[in-house]
């Protein structure tokens, strides 16, 4: 358990490759994200699903040209991504969800490589192996390991086992495997035993580093309602 | 909503049984989820990590750790489930999504689908779509025919950068309904006033025509 987020980053080095939960603006990480702001690392390559928005998430890491390189599946809501991107600035590798899902689960599994239909016959698969199984063709797509995976979880214990709540859990369970080093956030940390062990979703044997942070702000990207009956 | 998209979304809604596990794309395939008849059990997939979705919530009532794959707040049904990403897209890569509906761009006579990129635009992802396309046991595909300067987007070959190859298995557009068959593509349905010919006229692509076309 670490007490500083500032701390807890300050072995990222710059061109660090980092690895960080999230979908959209859910169950990211954003105190660990302010921490890394604030430590000026730069020349990161970040694979997470998407970037941000300009003046939230990952954004604000993009905005204070710290990224050099993103690996992500949709980036499509962010003005300053597509100034970096279209300058130059900015590499950006696209990949399809459930194969950036795969790609993480595996690197975190210890497993290289797997084939996938995903992609096959596309812009993908160009430059990939392609093998054939049961008549149908796959792809090789490679597992990906992180010098640090970040974070955010709903409740931990000492021990660093984890519980997430409802969609906000998304990549991050992965992502807590793939991590040479792995920190978690969380919004509560209590005494070892008080979790459920058949409730577990992360077990605390990934967690190198855990920190409760205070006054979580979990931006909403599309506030969408019904009238009331 | 606009007639033509209210037209393709009342037609869409009729490939949901009851009992299937469906996932809906982002966009006009959305507004599908309110036209599935009450006593029908359908379980929507959200690939970010939800089998179950609800309605949207009443105002005061949003959750911020509760989003659909296009990011808006919703709430779950009583069954549903939540998992993480992996095993969302394991589902979906598994052949364990009955159906799913999605936008296109362009689609072509062998089942080509686009509808992720144009190049020279802001390149923003692919998202989920190239899985669930390759993944899902039924993909329908709902666009409009023609585009804004009234050329096909159902074309012989599509000139996009492809979503997937030959995986299409039914388009749904404002003028008609092809299923796509080892023996090619077929025209199954028209919609009400429509004549074979319009479709013909409207359409680069070669398809036949069903003897057992649906006209209304």
């Amino acid at each position: 358990m670490m007490n500083s987020f500032a701390d807890a980053v300050a072995d990222i080095k710059d061109g660090a490759t980092l690895i960080v939960g999230g979908f959209g603006l859910c169950g990211i990480p954003e105190k660990l994200i302010f921490a890394l702001r604030d430590s000026g690392v730069k020349d990161l390559t970040i694979v997470s699903n998407n970037c941000g928005v300009d003046d939230w998430g990952l954004g604000i890491l993009l905005a204070n040209r710290q990224i050099k390189k993103m690996i992500s599946s949709y980036v499509g809501e962010n003005k300053i991504f597509e100034q970096q991107f279209l300058s130059g600035e900015l590499e950006v590798d696209l990949v399809p969800q459930g194969t950036l899902a795969e790609r993480i689960r595996a690197g975190g599994a210890g497993i290289p490589g797997f084939y996938t239909a995903t992609g096959v016959g596309t812009a993908i698969a160009e430059g990939k192996e392609v093998k054939m199984f049961n008549g149908k063709p796959y792809i090789l797509e490679e597992g990906i390991v992180g010098d640090f995976a970040l974070v955010k979880a709903w409740k931990a214990d000492e021990y660093g086992n984890l519980v997430y709540r409802k969609t906000a859990r998304n990549f991050n369970p992965l992502v807590a495997t793939a991590g040479k080093v792995t920190i978690a956030e969380v919004e509560e940390i209590v005494k070892q035993g008080e979790l459920s062990p058949d409730q577990i979703h992360t077990p605390g044997i990934y967690v190198q580093r855990l920190l409760q942070g205070q006054d979580y702000e979990k931006r909403i990207e599309r506030r969408t309602v019904r009238k009331a009956n | 909503m606009e007639d033509v998209r209210q037209l393709i979304v009342r037609r869409a809604v009729k490939e949901i049984k009851d009992g299937m596990n469906v996932n809906l794309g982002i966009g006009m395939p959305t507004l599908i989820a309110n036209e599935i008849p009450a006593d029908f059990h359908v379980m929507l997939q959200s690939e970010n990590g939800l089998l179950g979705i609800g309605p949207f919530p009443v105002e005061g009532e949003e959750d911020p750790d509760l989003i659909n794959a296009g990011k808006e707040t919703i709430t779950e049904v009583p069954g549903s489930s939540f998992f993480d990403s992996a095993e969302s897209f394991a589902m979906i890569r598994g052949g364990h999504i009955d159906l799913a509906i999605l936008g296109g761009m362009e689609v072509s006579e062998t089942g080509d689908l686009a509808n992720w990129m144009i190049p020279g635009k802001m390149v923003k992802g692919m998202g989920g779509a190239m899985d669930l396309v390759s993944g899902a046991k039924r993909v329908v595909v709902i666009m409009e025919h023609v585009n804004k300067h009234g050329e096909s987007k159902v074309k012989k070959s599509c000139d996009l950068p492809l979503t997937g190859q030959g995986v299409v298995h039914r388009l749904i557009t404002d003028l008609a309904v092809f299923d796509f068959t080892q023996d090619g593509m077929v025209l199954v349905e028209t919609h009400p006033g429509v004549s074979v010919d319009k479709v013909k006229e409207s359409t680069e692509a070669s398809f036949r025509v069903s003897s057992d076309l649906i006209s209304q």
